[in-house]
């Protein structure tokens, strides 16, 4: 059974025309996939469907085998974790530790356990120090990291992260790439950032026109100049995929 | 409690004020305001013992008395106009230093200035003492409802990130030469604001989105905070109750 499936999802905005046009993905468990794209292609779309924000208008989507529908949508929010990619959206509570706790708190965890969460929660993105801190009195690193944090309380199955990098200072996306590393969780990214997903994910997965276009390691897509070109996507100049060594 | 502490209006400490929990302090903030509200005006004495409990706690908070001094001035504005009482009052009159003032009009600014300024000041003490946060979890502690703590909480997190919305969009605008100084003008800065305006919405409308995605389901989680215990209770209460009792005998006499 995957983690993740997603059926010949589609979904048009009102008024719009259609984003996602049978939109087919499947992730296994501890998985970490990188989707890539341009811009318009769809992704954050996608992104907002794994956790029932947006509802498919056909197709479906199954998390560890259980179908995203009206009944099910807390379980699938508890077991699949977004984190937005501007932190000032994802960050709302007064302090950084009523933050962390408002996701698990959410679904019932109360007393020691939660006050336990949301130390473990700072503690695995090295910001113990901030849990009294408002969050706008942190910088763009360390709100990136909290905002991963309160997600992370809620010991999600599935980590699912929009941008991560975007705003980020180079040792700021250093220490993220170090962060998320350690995390043992099926993990699933969209990002522009090619080397940041060439580092961190085995396979990526191209988006683009509200399908998916391509699939496959994420050296080789890197690699596919036609399909690089035919997705906008573009390497940092000097970058050469085949000289990084992986892990 | 790390960082969060460059409020304007917090001055950080560790007094016995400071350490108090949130919602005895602002349970005993309100039944001293009450009292002094009731006390009647031409009990001046008890005006002066309302002030001198208000002055303990200020000594007692370790915040500078020159802060506490220069935050009453929030005030001027509002009791202005209890200047004006004495001349426009009407029925007897006294004569002060050859001016013919209202004997009802005086008794109307000192009734008005007094009860300000102890309120005032004991506002001032509260915030002074107490962090934002602080404050919202008192008022929840005090089964003020959930939604109104919310909204105020939401206000305070997103007020900077607001301003400095407006502040890039200033800045961006007056990078491309754009100098409000006549009225004619003053539509590139309406446009600002509808566009803040919109922008404020749309982030609200991802803000919740967030929310839901750790499952909110309509009410603020209770994250479980410790309560205060009796002898806090007792300490707060040791202003506001004095201050209850000067104001009975005052309605007394």
């Amino acid at each position: 059974m995957s983690a993740l499936s997603v059926r010949d999802v589609r979904f048009s905005y009102p008024g719009g025309g259609e984003v996602l046009c049978g939109l087919d993905l499947s992730v296994e468990r501890g998985e970490r996939v990188a989707v890539l794209g341009p811009n318009g292609a769809g992704k954050t779309t996608l992104m907002l469907h794994l956790i029932g924000i947006l509802t498919a208008g056909a197709g479906h989507i199954e998390v560890a085998g259980t179908r995203l529908e009206d009944g099910t949508v807390r379980e699938i929010r508890r077991r699949v974790g977004l984190v937005f990619q501007d932190p000032d959206d994802q960050l709302f509570m007064p302090t950084v530790e009523q933050d962390v706790a408002f996701g698990p708190a959410n679904f019932g965890v109360a007393g020691d356990e939660l006050a336990a969460r949301v130390h473990r929660a700072l503690d695995q993105v090295g910001a113990g120090h901030l849990a009294g801190s408002a969050p706008h009195h942190l910088s763009g690193g360390e709100r990136r990291r909290v905002s991963l944090a309160t997600v992370l309380a809620m010991e999600p199955e599935i980590l699912v992260l929009d941008e991560p990098t975007s705003g980020l200072d180079p040792a700021g996306r250093r220490e993220l790439a170090g962060v998320l590393a350690s995390l043992d969780v099926t993990m699933i990214m969209v990002t522009h950032d090619l080397p940041f997903a060439l580092e961190l994910c085995p396979r990526s997965v191209v988006v683009n026109g509200g399908r998916v276009v391509a699939d496959g390691t994420t050296r080789d897509v890197l690699l596919d100049r036609a399909l690089m070109t035919a997705n906008r996507l573009e390497l940092p100049m000097g970058f050469d995929p085949t000289r990084i060594e992986l892990p | 409690m790390s960082g969060g502490h460059t409020h304007a209006l917090h001055v950080h400490g560790h007094s016995l004020i400071h350490r108090l929990p949130p919602e005895t302090k602002v349970a005993a903030h309100l039944a001293f305001v009450v009292a002094v509200v009731l006390t009647p005006r031409s009990q001046v004495w008890a005006f002066a013992v309302h002030a001198l409990l208000l002055l303990g706690v200020v000594s007692l908070s370790e915040v500078p008395f020159g802060f506490f001094v220069r935050r009453l001035g929030v005030e001027i504005p509002f009791v202005l106009f209890a200047v004006f009482l004495p001349f426009l009052g009407g029925g007897p009159e006294v004569t002060v230093g050859g001016l013919e003032l209202s004997r009802e009009g005086l008794w109307g600014a000192w009734n008005i200035l007094a009860k300000a300024t102890l309120g005032v000041g004991a506002s001032v003490m509260l915030v002074a003492t107490t962090e934002v946060p602080e404050l919202l979890r008192g008022l929840d502690r005090l089964k003020v409802p959930t939604v109104i703590t919310a909204i105020a909480g939401f206000m305070v997190r997103y007020l900077d990130v607001i301003a400095g919305e407006l502040r890039r969009m200033r800045t961006a605008m007056a990078a491309r030469g754009y100098q409000p100084q006549w009225i004619g003008q003053i539509r590139g800065l309406a446009h600002a604001g509808g566009a803040l305006f919109i922008r404020s919405y749309e982030r609200g409308e991802r803000v919740h989105q967030a929310m839901l995605a750790r499952g909110y389901g309509g009410r603020m989680p209770d994250l479980g905070t410790v309560r205060a215990r009796k002898t806090e209770w007792v300490l707060a209460g040791v202003v506001p109750l004095s201050a209850w009792v000067v104001a009975m005998i005052a309605v007394a006499a």
